[in-house]
C-alpha cells in the first residue's frame, strides 16, 4: 500500500525588537549570562510585565505578509508549566485570541500551506550543563517570539522544506526576525502522521519538537515518515507522542507520551489589559511593508524579462534584491546585471548567511557604473567581465581600473590595421582555415582582442579576418 | 492625626527625630505583645527623620507625608529591606527594587518603622496563617487583629506606627481596621499601582491606607493614587485630591442599603448598622433600600478566582532563584517539590491546590469559566445598585475580631466571614471600613462604605461625615502618648 504523509507546521521566530516583550531589557543574543535581566524578566516576586507595542506591530506585519486577518481585540494568557527556565512557572502566551488567523503561504507547485494562528509570546531561558551542574541563564527569557502554526496541509517533506524557506524569506523581507536557525532566532516543531493514499482519515500524529535546521527538519520527516509507514505494515499502531529528532543517529525518540502531556491551565494573564489594535494602525502597517519576495520574483520576470531562475536567485534575500535593484538603475538590459551578480559576484558569497548579509566589496553603485559604461559603448563584454573580477579583487571603482586610452570603441581604422597583423602574424591559422578549419579564425580573433585591450568588436573582427583571408592584397 | 502631627513638626514643637524615637521605643516595647511587626528598621527610621529635620532647619516646605513615622505590609517590596509575605519560602528574601507606593513615600521622606505582619501570602482573615506567628488586637490581646493586613491594623491601632498600607484581596484591610477600630480604605483597582506589591491575586490585589481617622486615609490616598506606567492596569486617581473634599454637605446623598448584607450578620453588628443609618438621616442623606441578589454568589466566585490566579501567582517559589530551598534532594524535580511542600503554610497549599483544581482541564468550564461569568453578574448588579444610590452602606464583617485560634481551627467558616467585603474586589469598587462601635466585650465594630468605580471621594466624605458626626474611634492601650 501507498501511503501519504500529512504535516503541519509550528515555528517559533524571535522578533527583533531592540527590547524584551514586557521589559526594557536588550534582546540581543549572546552576552555574559544573566546580563540582559531585569526584576521584571526575571520574575521577582512583585513585578509585572508591560507590554511592547513594537511586538504587537511586528506580529502584525508578519500576519499581513502571510495574508492574515488581524484580531481587533486580542489579550494575553498564562500558560502555567514547571521548569527551571521559566522563571515565573508560567509563560506569557495568547491561547484563543491570537493576533493573526487565518492567512496562508503559496507554494511553487500551486498548493496554499493554511496558517492557522500566528501568536505572541515570551521566550524561556536556557539551561546550561556544566562539569555536573545545571545553570540558568535568563538572558533569553522575556525575548518576544510569534508562533506561526499552519494547518496539516504539507503533503512532501519537499513542500515542507520550500514552506521554511519561504518563511524565512518573508520574515527578513519584512525585517521582523533574522531566522537565524543555528542561534535558534527560528525553531520549528512539525506534526506528522501517514494515512493511505486516497484515504481522507488523518492518522495518529507524533510531533518532532524543536528543530533547528532545514536539513534536519528534512531528514527527521523523512525518518518518520519511514517509521510510522513501517508501523503500519507490520500491523502496529502509530503512538501519539511528542518526539526529538537526534541528528547524529538520524533517528526520532520518545520525550513524553500523551497522557503526560501537560494541562497548561490556560487563563487570561489578569496583569495585562485588552489589546485594541485600530483599523488605522493596521492599515499603516500594510502600506509600510514592502514588496515580497513572491511579488518581487513576478515583477522580475514579467517586467524585467528575467528568466524564472534568475529572478529566484536574485529575490531569496532582501538585501541581494536590492543589490540588484540599485545596480539596474538607469541601465538598458537588466539581464546583464543578473548575470554579473549570479555569474561573478555570487562566487565570493558562498555561504546562505554570507548571502543573506551580501556584504561584497563591489558596492551596487559602483555596478551601476560599470553597466553604463557597458551600456554606452565605451567598453565591451570582455573587458566589463575582466573589469568587475579585479574590482571584487581591489574594491575599487571601474573607472579607476579602467584607463582613459581603453575607454571608446576602436576607430575602423585602427581595427583594420590590427586585423591586417593578425593574418600577417598566423600563417599557419590562415592556412589552416583555407583548409577548412573554421576554427582557426578564433587564433586571429584573440590576437586582435590582446592588442586591443579587449577594446575591439570581437565579431566585427572575425568578419574583417575571413574578409582579408579570402580576398588578400 | 497626620496633619496634627505635620503641624507640630513644621511649628517645630516635636522634631522629627524625636518623633521617630518615640514611635521606635514603643514599636520596640508593644510588638512583644502586639506581634505586628516583623521586621524593625530603626536605622533607617532615624536616618530619614534627621533629613526631615534638616529640611524644616533649613525652613524648607514639607509635605503633609513627610517625617511621619509608617509602616508597610511585609508583601510590599522594599529595596535593601526583607520583604517575606510571612512565609518561611521568603522568609530571607531581599527586594532589589521598590514598589511603587513605597517609591512615592520614601520620595516623601516616609519614616519607615519596619514592616508588618501579615496572613502568610495575604491568605487569610485573622494573620494566623503567617508564619512568624499572628498579629494581635491592641484592644485586646486575646483576640487577633484580623487579617491579612493584621500587623499594619495592629500597629496602627496601637499606634506604634501612625499609618500604614496594607492590601486588600477580598478585605484584607477593611476587615482588620474592623477588628482594631480603625479606618481602611481599598481603592478603586486601578487606582494605586500594585507594581512591586507580591501578587495574590492579580485581577483583586489593591494597595491602600490603614490609619486612626478618615481624614488620614484621604490624605494618604492622595498621595499613592498616582498613575504608573509600570502596571498595566494602573489608572490612577481621577479628579481632584479627595482631602479637599471632606466636609462637603452630604444632605439629599443616596445611601443604598442592600437587603442581603443584613441577612446573616450579628445582631450586634445590625444594631451598630441600623444605628449608623440614624446618623445618616440625621444628616440629611436619604436612606435607599434595594436587593442585590447575586450577593449570594460572591463568596464561591472570590475563592475559585483568587485560588486560581495565586495557584499561577505562586509558581515562581521554586527554590531556584531566591527565597528558601529545601534540603536532601534527587534531582531538581524533587527539590521544587520538598521546597513548596515545606516552604508553604497549610492554608497557602490548600489555595495552591483549589486553584489547580478549578483551571485544571475537564474543571475549568464548571468552576473557573462559571466563576468569571458570574463575576460579570456581580458587577451587572452593582452596577445597576448605583443607578439608584450614590453610595452602599453594609457591615465590614458580619461579627468582631475572632479569639487567638479561632478563625485556623475551621477554615470554612472563617471563609464565609468575608461575605461583606469580597464583593467590592470582584467588582474592583472602592470600599471603605469605619468604627461604628464595639461589641459587649468592648471590641470594634466596623461599617463599611461602598463607592462607584474611582469614585473615593464621595465613600471618604461620607465616611468623614459620619465620624463627625458619631465618632466611635477609641484609643488603644498601646502605643505612643503624644
Amino acid at each position: 500500500m501507498k501511503y501519504e504523509l500529512v504535516a503541519g507546521f509550528e515555528t517559533h521566530v524571535e522578533l527583533a525588537t531592540n527590547t524584551k516583550i514586557f521589559c526594557s531589557c536588550t534582546t540581543q543574543f549572546g552576552g555574559e549570562p544573566n546580563t540582559h535581566c531585569c526584576p521584571i524578566c526575571i520574575g521577582l516576586p512583585g513585578t509585572l510585565p508591560k507590554l511592547n507595542k513594537r511586538v504587537v506591530e511586528y506580529a502584525i506585519r508578519a500576519g499581513l505578509a502571510t495574508n492574515c486577518e488581524i484580531a481587533e481585540i486580542s489579550k494575553m494568557d498564562r500558560k502555567n508549566y514547571c521548569y527551571p527556565d521559566l522563571p515565573k512557572a508560567y509563560q506569557i502566551s495568547q491561547y484563543d485570541k491570537p493576533l493573526c488567523e487565518h492567512g496562508y503561504i503559496q507554494l511553487s507547485n500551486g498548493r496554499k500551506i493554511r496558517i492557522l494562528r500566528i501568536h505572541i509570546e515570551e521566550d524561556a531561558g536556557k539551561l546550561v550543563h556544566r562539569r555536573g551542574d545545571t545553570l540558568v541563564d535568563y538572558n533569553r527569557g522575556g525575548v518576544p517570539l510569534i508562533e506561526i502554526v499552519t494547518e496539516p496541509d504539507f503533503r512532501s517533506v519537499d513542500e515542507a522544506k520550500e514552506y521554511v524557506e519561504k518563511l524565512q524569506s518573508i520574515m527578513r523581507y519584512i525585517g521582523v526576525s533574522d531566522c537565524k536557525m543555528q542561534e535558534g532566532s527560528m525553531r520549528c516543531d512539525v506534526n506528522i502522521s501517514v494515512r493511505p493514499e486516497g484515504s481522507e482519515k488523518l492518522g495518529t500524529r507524533t510531533e518532532i519538537k524543536n528543530m533547528n535546521s532545514i536539513t534536519f527538519i528534512a531528514k527527521a520527516m523523512e525518518y518518520e515518515y519511514g517509521r510510522q509507514v513501517d508501523l503500519l505494515e507490520s500491523g502496529e499502531k502509530v503512538i501519539q507522542e511528542t518526539l526529538r529528532y537526534d541528528d547524529v543517529s538520524n533517528t526520532t525518540s520518545s520525550m513524553r507520551g500523551k497522557e503526560d502531556a501537560n494541562d497548561y491551565r490556560y487563563f487570561r494573564d489578569p496583569d495585562l489589559v485588552t489589546i485594541n489594535v485600530p483599523r488605522k494602525m493596521v492599515e499603516e502597517i500594510k502600506e509600510s511593508l514592502p514588496e515580497l519576495p513572491e511579488q518581487k520574483k513576478e515583477r522580475y520576470t514579467d517586467e524585467l524579462g528575467l528568466p524564472e531562475a534568475d529572478a529566484l536567485l536574485l529575490t531569496k534575500y532582501r538585501r541581494i534584491a536590492e543589490y540588484f535593484e540599485k545596480a539596474i538603475e538607469g541601465t538598458k538590459t537588466p539581464k546583464t546585471a543578473a548575470n554579473f551578480i549570479i555569474g561573478q559576484i555570487f562566487r565570493t558569497v558562498e555561504t546562505e548567511s554570507e548571502k543573506e548579509q551580501f556584504d561584497v566589496s563591489v558596492s551596487a553603485e559602483n555596478l551601476n557604473e560599470l553597466i553604463k559604461l557597458l551600456d554606452s559603448g565605451k567598453i565591451r563584454m570582455n573587458l566589463a567581465k575582466s573589469t568587475l573580477d579585479k574590482m571584487l579583487e581591489t574594491g575599487k571603482k571601474a573607472a579607476e581600473l579602467i584607463s582613459e586610452s581603453d575607454m571608446g570603441g576602436l576607430d575602423e581604422g585602427a581595427l583594420d590595421e590590427l586585423c591586417r597583423q593578425a593574418v600577417e602574424n598566423n600563417p599557419k591559422a590562415v592556412s589552416d582555415y583555407l583548409a577548412g578549419k573554421e576554427k582557426a579564425v578564433k587564433a586571429m580573433v584573440g590576437f586582435v582582442m590582446k592588442n586591443s585591450r579587449g577594446k575591439a568588436d570581437a565579431a566585427l573582427a572575425e568578419q574583417k579576418i575571413i574578409a582579408m583571408i579570402k580576398n588578400p592584397g | 492625626m497626620i496633619a496634627k502631627l505635620h503641624d507640630r513638626l513644621v511649628k517645630k514643637e516635636i522634631s522629627c527625630k524625636e518623633l521617630t524615637q518615640e514611635y521606635i521605643a514603643a514599636a520596640q516595647r508593644d510588638n512583644a505583645e502586639l506581634n505586628a511587626y516583623v521586621t524593625l528598621t530603626p536605622e533607617t527610621a532615624l536616618e530619614t527623620a534627621e533629613k526631615v529635620d534638616e529640611k524644616i532647619a533649613a525652613g524648607k516646605e514639607i509635605s503633609l507625608l513627610e517625617g511621619i513615622p509608617m509602616t508597610l505590609k511585609d508583601n510590599i517590596s522594599t529595596d535593601g529591606i526583607r520583604t517575606t509575605c510571612c512565609s518561611k519560602i521568603l522568609e530571607d528574601y531581599t527586594p532589589i527594587y521598590d514598589a511603587t507606593v513605597w517609591k512615592i513615600l520614601k520620595s516623601q521622606n516616609s519614616v519607615l518603622l519596619g514592616k508588618t505582619n501579615m496572613d502568610e501570602f495575604a491568605m487569610g482573615s485573622s494573620c494566623e496563617t503567617s508564619y512568624f506567628g499572628g498579629a494581635k488586637n491592641p484592644h485586646d490581646t486575646g483576640y487577633v487583629a484580623g487579617g491579612s493586613s493584621g500587623g499594619v491594623a495592629s500597629a496602627v491601632g496601637g499606634n506604634i506606627a501612625v499609618y500604614g498600607l496594607g492590601s486588600d484581596t477580598g478585605g484584607s484591610i477593611r476587615q482588620p481596621a474592623s477588628f482594631c477600630g480603625i479606618v481602611g480604605m481599598k481603592p478603586t483597582y486601578g487606582a494605586v499601582s500594585r507594581f512591586g506589591l507580591i501578587a495574590y491575586a492579580s485581577s483583586l490585589d489593591q494597595i491602600g491606607p490603614i490609619t486612626t481617622n478618615v481624614e488620614d486615609a484621604a490624605i494618604v490616598y492622595d498621595a499613592i493614587s498616582e498613575y504608573d506606567s509600570m502596571d498595566s492596569t494602573s489608572q490612577g486617581r481621577q479628579g481632584a485630591p479627595t482631602r479637599d473634599t471632606l466636609g462637603n454637605d452630604i444632605r439629599g446623598m443616596k445611601i443604598g442599603i442592600a437587603r442581603e448584607y443584613l441577612e446573616g450578620i450579628r445582631d450586634d453588628v445590625r444594631a451598630a448598622m441600623e444605628e449608623a443609618i440614624e446618623v445618616y438621616k440625621s444628616l440629611g442623606a436619604q436612606i435607599v433600600y434595594f436587593d442585590l441578589p447575586s450577593l449570594k454568589y460572591a463568596l464561591p466566585v472570590y475563592y475559585i478566582i483568587a485560588c486560581a490566579e495565586a495557584s499561577s501567582n505562586l509558581g515562581r517559589y521554586d527554590g531556584i532563584r531566591y527565597g528558601y530551598k529545601a534540603d536532601n534532594y534527587r534531582d531538581v524535580n524533587d527539590m521544587i517539590k520538598k521546597t513548596r511542600s515545606t516552604g508553604f503554610g497549610e492554608e497557602v497549599k490548600r489555595r495552591i491546590l483549589l486553584g489547580t483544581y478549578v483551571l485544571s482541564s475537564g474543571y475549568y468550564d464548571a468552576y473557573y469559566k462559571k466563576a468569571q461569568n458570574l463575576r460579570g453578574t456581580i458587577v451587572q448588579s452593582f452596577r445597576n445598585a448605583f443607578e439608584v444610590c450614590d453610595v452602599i452602606l453594609a457591615p465590614t464583617v458580619p461579627m468582631t475580631a475572632f479569639e487567638n485560634g479561632h478563625a485556623v481551627s475551621d477554615p470554612v467558616e472563617t471563609y464565609l466571614t468575608d461575605i461583606c467585603t469580597v464583593p467590592v474586589n470582584i467588582c474592583g469598587l472602592p470600599g471603605i471600613s469605619v468604627p461604628c462601635g464595639s461589641d459587649s466585650k468592648g471590641m470594634p465594630i466596623g461599617m463599611q462604605l461602598i463607592g462607584n468605580s474611582f469614585c473615593e471621594a464621595k465613600i471618604l466624605n461620607a465616611a468623614w461625615q459620619y465620624e463627625n458626626a458619631a465618632g466611635k474611634f477609641k484609643a488603644a492601650v498601646f502605643g505612643v502618648k503624644l
